[in-house]
């Protein structure tokens, strides 16, 4: 009976686990499939899985595109400025959390938690005007210092948590040896922390990788736009060339999933405690 | 003896400077982080809520003090209330189908009918949504739910439908498929923040009721639910602020149409904002937005203090 009623489960199991791949999966699928099609063959009826002229064009497309070329180089310049100024920010003001009591910590600890909670959207209009006055307005820094508000709450209670996880002897040692709290936490916590650091980066990559509406309303000109903003302009300006709009979708989701596949482990482990547990 | 005074004094005046880099250094390392929170969070906040009691903001260099008039304009705009409408079905579909969805995915993946390797290659899998931006999202999911899409195709094939559902366009279905494509893009965060819960849960506990003759349904709600709480509470809490701002999505695939069906509070302030022009107004709804999300963070802070 209980065997049975094993296998029964058993059962429910594997069909969950076949719903929830085509559910989670098929969409993804359809949009690598299509990105090799003419875009004659993408609306067809019945659907063609495999186009009989399997091709590279759109791909090819945006390649010759400087236009496109210009999206990716401002993503990844804008995302690697990010996790770089994240990850020194993070650092100092976690080894300030976790090692030091002070007046006002449990203040500014709290405001830190509460950023996640503020809707983005609520601060864009005086965002904007704020941006333009200090003449940031369609620029790098505009992105780079929004995308910085949102990946260091995160990155710091990430950060601070792994501290906390370090014995103060550690830099203890350093400093009896007449080095500075700063050495201590430069020369022996950051190399330590490395794991911790990676996750925090790779989260804040994906984060400035994949923002859409203050790239979208911080930008004017295609010189500093960012791949998110340039899809959804594609969008708009060729609304038939779904073939070339899919490509870009893969180019543009490649180098999120390659680092999420990479770093899987570490970030489902950082994400869940940072997020979660707090 | 003026000899010992001034050691005296250089041990005095050491300790004095070494008190005050004590006292400072903490603040030292938080420099960085209090100018940027002050500068893009603080101040802002204050120039929001200041813009919802001034009129032409903006645009008028000398604005007027008008007190709560936006706020009764918003209050009066039969679209604010058809926004909080949809924001809250929406919402509401998202939160609790990215609860259901994320936990059934969780314990299939927790479960002890498959191997380790089997679970890590489904834990991917079924997270891929989550790694994808919102104007990918968006294109992807208006290829899908065309007319001629791939989705009508299954469902014209499976007898479900005689015509092809405009989906997006369609008054009656429009606020469904973004609904739908919402908890596509946000259950694998559930997932896995629920997975890293369920792989905390000492099996003891679940051990000791199967010897009780508890059955895994019972186990399930006696020990599973109970144990999750207090992460199911900040993801639903999480979840709530995440989805009521919720732009990209609704902007890139219907704009808020058809004639405001899918219109939500983010679609709203940003139309009044950036095509109307009334940031004073936008602004005001913005204030409602951000109480709102206050008072929940406030409950998220809370619940996890709770946890310490």
């Amino acid at each position: 009976m209980v065997g049975e009623n094993k296998r029964y489960i058993k059962v429910i199991a594997i069909f969950l686990l076949i719903v929830g791949t085509i559910f989670s999966g098929f969409p993804i699928l359809w949009m690598f499939l299509n990105s090799f099609k003419p875009n004659s063959e993408i609306f067809a009826w019945p659907p063609v899985w495999i186009s009989e002229r399997f091709m590279f064009d759109a791909y090819v497309e945006i390649f010759r595109n400087p236009e496109m070329i210009r999206f990716f180089v401002n993503s990844y310049f804008v995302a690697f400025v990010v996790v770089i100024l994240t990850l020194a920010i993070s650092i100092l003001a976690s080894y300030s959390f976790s090692r030091f009591n002070f007046p006002g910590k449990k203040v500014i600890n709290t405001i830190i938690v509460s950023v996640q909670a503020v809707p983005p959207i609520t601060l864009l209009i005086p965002y904007l005007s704020l941006i333009v006055t200090l003449k940031l307005y369609n620029t790098y820094g505009a992105l780079i210092l929004t995308y910085l508000l949102f990946t260091l709450p995160y990155a710091i209670i990430m950060m601070t948590g792994y501290y906390n996880t370090l014995p103060e002897d550690l830099d203890e040692a350093v400093m009896m040896d007449g080095g500075s709290r700063f050495r201590a936490l430069w020369n022996v916590l950051v190399p330590i922390s490395v794991p911790g650091l990676v996750s925090v980066g790779m989260y804040t990559f994906m984060l400035s990788w994949n923002e859409y509406l203050f790239a979208l309303a911080l930008t004017k000109t295609n010189e500093f736009r960012t791949v998110p903003v340039g899809i959804s302009l594609l969008m708009g300006q060729h609304a038939y060339e779904w073939n070339q709009m899919m490509a870009m979708s893969v180019l543009g989701s490649l180098p999120v999933l390659i680092l999420f596949l990479i770093f899987q482990r570490y970030f489902i482990a950082g994400m869940t405690s940072g997020a979660v547990k707090n | 003896m003026s000899i010992e005074t001034e050691k005296i004094r250089s041990i005095q005046y050491r300790n004095r400077n070494e008190l005050l880099k004590k006292k400072t250094e903490p603040y030292l390392y938080l420099i960085p982080t209090i100018i940027l929170i002050v500068v893009l969070l603080i101040i802002p906040i204050c120039m929001v809520i200041s813009y919802s009691f001034f009129d032409n903001v903006i645009i008028n260099k000398n604005p007027t003090f008008v007190g709560f008039e936006n706020f009764k304009k918003i209050f009066a705009n039969k679209t604010f209330f058809v926004a909080v409408k949809n924001s809250l079905i929406f919402v509401g579909g998202s939160v609790v189908a990215h609860l259901i969805i994320g936990m059934t995915f969780a314990v299939l993946l927790n479960t002890k009918y498959f191997s380790a390797k089997t679970k890590a290659v489904f834990r991917v899998i079924f997270a891929l949504p989550w790694m994808f931006t919102a104007s990918v999202i968006a294109i992807l999911w208006k290829m899908l739910l065309n007319t001629n899409g791939v989705i009508n195709y299954f469902l014209v094939e499976a007898n479900l439908t005689s015509t092809q559902i405009e989906w997006l366009a369609s008054r009656d279905f429009a606020l469904l498929s973004v609904t739908v494509i919402n908890i596509w893009a946000g259950y694998p965060f559930y997932m896995i923040s629920i997975l890293a819960g369920l792989q905390g849960i000492s099996t003891d506990l679940y051990e000791s009721s199967a010897i009780d003759g508890a059955n895994i349904i019972q186990r399930f709600f006696r020990i599973t639910i109970p144990q999750l709480k207090p992460i199911l509470i900040s993801l639903l809490m999480l979840d709530f602020v995440w989805t009521i701002q919720q732009f990209a999505l609704i902007w890139m695939t219907t704009g808020g149409g058809p004639i405001n069906a899918t219109e939500m509070l983010s679609t709203f302030i940003y139309k009044l904002g950036f095509s109307k022009y009334q940031y004073s107004q936008a602004s005001a709804t913005a204030v409602i937005l951000l109480v709102v999300c206050t008072i929940v963070a406030i409950i998220y802070v809370r619940n996890q203090r709770g946890q310490d």
